[in-house]
């Protein structure tokens, strides 16, 4: 497994889990958001933690849907939501060719201000208390989450 | 429900957008993108958002804010926001994007600034 981030590995987490396999279209965004959402209130996690999660999904899904597969509707985007006392944890995978987050320009340096692009991390590293990405051996990117209670 | 509702109204030279929803990716974005580009098409110079009614932005919505802002500037255009919820106005802190944009929290004023 070659992890891409400094940050160390997650903490598992393994209460409740769900998976979710879903086309790589735009609206499955809105559709893993749903689902998360329904997750997340079962869960019992704060109503600004929801929030953060929430973002921190839409992101992650419009970067596997947009990025990793290029919304080649023949790859699915794969999410695992687990959950314990200490915390919610999401996974979200995609098919495409791999994903270094360090090559994204920081989108708060003056000269990028401007972008219309490359926030989405910026907003998952602000909202969750863990971010981690990493290419296991069948492929793509897996982003894994973790919002501690 | 559309994700992102926009009512125009006109104070003198300024157009207002009330906008109510959300802008993320797909449907909110484009309902964005679109009436801002059907006001620079009539001919506006001078628009405010008011953001009051939208609780929820991502970053695509951002970006679109971004692309339409750069845009209208550069057909010598104005283009402010008007009240911000607490939660968009976090995410343009965390983007330092309040160092980009002017925002208002009172219509009066705002419609001065065009002058």
């Amino acid at each position: 497994m070659e992890w891409l981030s400094e940050r160390p590995c997650l903490n598992p987490v393994t209460e409740e889990t769900t998976e979710l396999s879903l086309p790589s279209r735009i609206e499955t965004v809105a559709e893993a958001a749903a689902a998360v959402a329904d997750f997340v209130s079962r869960s019992g996690v704060s109503d600004d933690a929801a929030f953060g999660i929430d973002m921190a999904v839409r992101e992650a899904v419009t970067n596997a849907v947009v990025h990793g597969n290029s919304k080649d509707e023949d790859k699915v985007v794969d999410i695992i939501l687990k959950s314990s006392p200490e915390a919610v944890e999401i996974s979200v995978h995609d098919q495409g060719t791999g994903f270094n987050p360090n090559e994204v320009p920081d989108p708060t340096a003056e000269e990028n201000l401007l972008k219309t692009s490359g926030r989405g991390i910026l907003f998952m590293r602000n909202f969750m208390d863990e971010v981690v990405w990493f290419v296991p051996p069948e492929g793509g990117t897996t982003v894994r989450m973790l919002k501690r209670r | 429900m559309a994700e992102l509702e926009v009512k125009e109204r006109q104070a003198g030279d300024v157009t207002i957008l009330d906008m109510n929803g959300a802008v993320r990716i797909g449907e909110g974005s484009i309902a964005l993108r679109d009436a801002i580009r059907g006001l620079a098409d009539g001919g506006k110079k001078k628009m405010l958002l008011n953001l009051a009614g939208v609780k929820y932005i991502d970053s695509s919505g951002i970006g679109e804010l971004i692309a339409n802002y750069t845009t209208v500037r550069r057909q010598g255009g104005q283009l402010k926001l008007l009240n911000l919820t607490d939660k968009i106005q976090s995410l343009l802190v965390i983007t330092k994007l309040l160092t980009v944009f002017d925002v208002f929290e009172d219509e009066a004023e705002a419609l001065k600034s065009f002058q």
